[in-house]
């Protein structure tokens, strides 16, 4: 399932601007970005494709129980990230990791994560409205969209003033449109026109299974069928995620309900660290995609502008910076004491907590004496 | 100034005293609204707090408890209705792997205080999935609180106790006790949701359940009684956590259990007490803990449900065994 006729492109493999009256509206979102707004796309891509491989390393090395790669999915991921105003609530599946930053996230929370010492933990309230990743699939899109039918009830949206009201960005796979959540949250959204754009990334495979055995029709169109407005996109062009999600939050916190956004683009790695992508997919197909790599292609725009090389030395800097810093606090990670697990298992006291919580303390203590 | 009034209707007059007090609490599940609920639980609510607040939802029970969970991350407190006990398994997903895990995996930094209101149980000779007691599944699930009323009183007060928590609850109620009537007082907020209690009595054995087995195990209690032997009856009122405090105390007066419950006995609520009793009161026992349960089998057609449902000829059966050691 690659590119079809109604694949929206603002920005072709070459890097070129593609101008048709389909992409004219969106490309005037395009042009009233400002050039540091154009470097930040490109910089954000860099610095977490270099993340990515720091992390898998990482991972090889031990330090990781786990690592997923979010290898060609730069492009829809930044953009998509980046068309979420500051009142926005962001839902991600789980590969989300520059989607995180962008909002605030310390992408450090990730790594406790998959390294074992937390299930995520952080405050959505502190990390610019990005919420917990969630590793059941689809699951989250319930979340998100019993969040956007609140926001209509307390009135934080559709108010008239794009400044302020909020609307939800919802991230899921291919694979999570089987799911049945991934269908019973459109029925929800559609059925109380909650402000939420569901951006799903068709990255072609959900571990082994290609996106054929999930659906025999274009996902957008399943959407559609739901009576949610959708468009199918190049999720390489970082320029058309940014542009059709930002339109869509807009007009879903203007009160014209869900909207859906397929991204059509490619997990050029593994699903994770514990795959071997190699017994099952072709050689060729990895090929096709490499060349449409969106930053190779964002970077010739960015070029053809005129951008200088000082800029692009300036990106790959930050980015070994991050990776540097990466591998130095991984190894300022401690171990949680063992009574955290009782901890936030319930809001208000629970006496088989405290009673457990109790017996483990006593139990290992026990252990301390006995090596005195 | 006590009042009598149905199960059913106390639910609704805790519901809308819940509903008039704060304005975070919404209702939402399937026919609730303008019909009221298929038990006309939540019968006029929509008319007077508005559709905004009594919510009609499309029919899909993960979709209701998963954009609950939505709704809660918003600062709502959604009570939701599962029509009824065998329909909740399309939203088990959403209550177990996530309803009940977000505490944790926010650290606290967020809460979910939403109650998922369940008709269950037998006694009402309905068609299959709307006769059953599913409520081990969620005692069984760390980060869910399961509680269950006995009386008309109870229910007034634990829904608003369910809806005044921070965590999620399980809120079981005996669809066969809807339509008995009970005096409820709003004044004396006597009723703690998690505090078991004495109902009645007795030196002899002790007889334990929850939900519409205590107004069985009080028949037992009264025909025993008839017939020279004093039984102590315990309501549990919650399965999750359970107040073992009354019921050790009876237990070690009486030396005598008698677990009793509608649900199948394997990996039980009842088999839970029996192993937690085993462990606190082995020497205060002069019996084994005896469960007496549904049978291990599907809830079964309508026309067996007087062979499978435990009566009190069957808590008798199994006191008679229990005095017998």
């Amino acid at each position: 399932m690659s590119y079809t006729e109604a694949t929206l492109q603002l920005l072709s493999p070459e890097g070129t601007l593609v101008e048709s009256d389909a992409t004219a509206p969106y490309l005037e979102r395009i042009a009233a970005l400002s050039d540091d707004q154009l470097r930040d796309f490109h910089r954000q891509m860099v610095v977490i494709r270099r993340f990515d491989i720091e992390a898998g390393n990482l991972q090889r090395q031990g330090q990781l129980a786990l690592w997923i790669p979010s290898l060609g999915q730069e492009a829809a991921q930044v953009g998509s990230g980046y068309a979420a105003r500051a009142q926005d609530h962001v839902f991600p599946a789980y590969r989300e990791h520059v989607v995180g930053r962008i909002r605030g996230l310390d992408p450090m929370r990730i790594i406790e994560l998959l390294r074992g010492l937390s299930h995520g933990g952080w405050d959505p309230a502190q990390t610019g409205n990005f919420h917990l990743y969630t590793l059941v699939i689809g699951s989250q899109s319930l979340h998100a969209t019993g969040y956007a039918m609140g926001l209509t009830l307390d009135g934080g949206t559709n108010t008239g003033d794009l400044e302020k009201d909020a609307a939800v960005l919802a991230y899921f796979g291919d694979g999570a449109t089987s799911q049945g959540d991934v269908s019973e949250a459109f029925v929800f959204s559609a059925s109380y026109q909650a402000p939420i754009v569901y951006v799903l990334q068709n990255n072609h495979w959900a571990i082994s299974v290609p996106v054929e055995r999930q659906s025999r029709t274009p996902l957008y169109l399943r959407s559609q069928g739901f009576g949610i407005p959708s468009t199918q996109i190049d999720g390489n062009d970082v320029l058309a995620a940014y542009a059709v999600t930002a339109q869509y939050l807009d007009e879903a916190r203007s009160g014209q309900g869900p909207r859906f956004v397929e991204a059509l683009t490619y997990r050029m790695g593994a699903h994770t660290t514990s795959d071997d992508p190699t017994k099952y997919r072709e050689h060729e197909d990895v090929q096709f995609w490499a060349q449409r790599d969106p930053i190779t292609r964002f970077e010739t725009f960015l070029r053809a502008r005129g951008e200088g090389e000082a800029f692009f030395a300036e990106v790959a800097t930050e980015a070994e910076d991050l990776a540097a810093d990466l591998r130095a606090r991984i190894f300022e990670l401690g171990d949680p004491p063992s009574s955290k697990m009782f901890d936030h298992v319930y809001r208000d006291p629970h006496p088989l907590m405290d009673e457990q919580r109790a017996w483990l303390a006593a139990y290992e203590s026990s252990f301390e004496e006995g090596t005195d | 100034m006590a009042e009598t009034l149905t199960m059913a209707k106390a639910i609704n007059e805790g519901l809308r005293t819940a509903l008039a007090a704060d304005d975070r609490v919404l209702l939402m599940g399937e026919d609730i609204g303008t019909l009221g609920g298929v038990f006309r639980v939540t019968e006029g609510l929509k008319a007077e707090f508005g559709e905004n607040r009594v919510l009609d939802t499309p029919l899909a029970e993960s979709g209701i408890v998963g954009t609950a969970i939505g709704l809660a991350m918003r600062g709502f407190r959604p009570v939701c209705e599962i029509q009824f006990d065998g329909f909740i398994f399309p939203g088990f997903d959403q209550i177990t792997s996530q309803l009940a895990k977000l505490t944790f995996r926010h650290e606290g930094s967020m809460s979910f205080p939403v109650v998922i209101r369940v008709p269950y149980g037998g006694h009402i000779g309905a068609v299959e999935h709307h006769q059953e007691s599913p409520e081990a599944y969620f005692a069984h699930t760390p980060g869910l609180r399961v509680v269950s009323p006995a009386t008309a009183h109870d229910a007034y007060w634990m829904i608003q106790q369910a809806i005044a928590s921070d965590d999620p609850v399980l809120f079981f109620e005996p669809k066969s006790r809807y339509w008995q009537k009970g005096e409820v007082d709003r004044a004396a907020q006597d009723v703690g949701m998690h505090a078991s209690r004495v109902v009645r009595e007795g030196t002899d054995a002790t007889l334990v359940g929850h939900g519409a087995m205590v107004s069985v195990l009080l028949s037992a209690a009264e025909i025993a009684a008839e017939e020279g032997t004093s039984l102590e009856v315990v309501d549990l009122r919650s399965l999750s956590p359970i107040d073992y405090g009354p019921l050790l105390a009876s237990v070690q007066k009486t030396g005598r259990l008698v677990v009793a419950q509608e649900a199948p006995g394997n990996a039980s609520v009842g088999s839970e007490i029996a192993a937690t009793i085993a462990e606190r009161a082995f020497y205060s026992l002069q019996a084994p803990v005896l469960r007496v349960s549904g049978f291990d089998v599907p809830f079964p057609p309508a026309k067996l449900e007087a062979a499978y449902l435990p009566d009190a000829d069957r808590v008798l059966e199994a006191v008679d065994r229990a005095l017998a050691y």
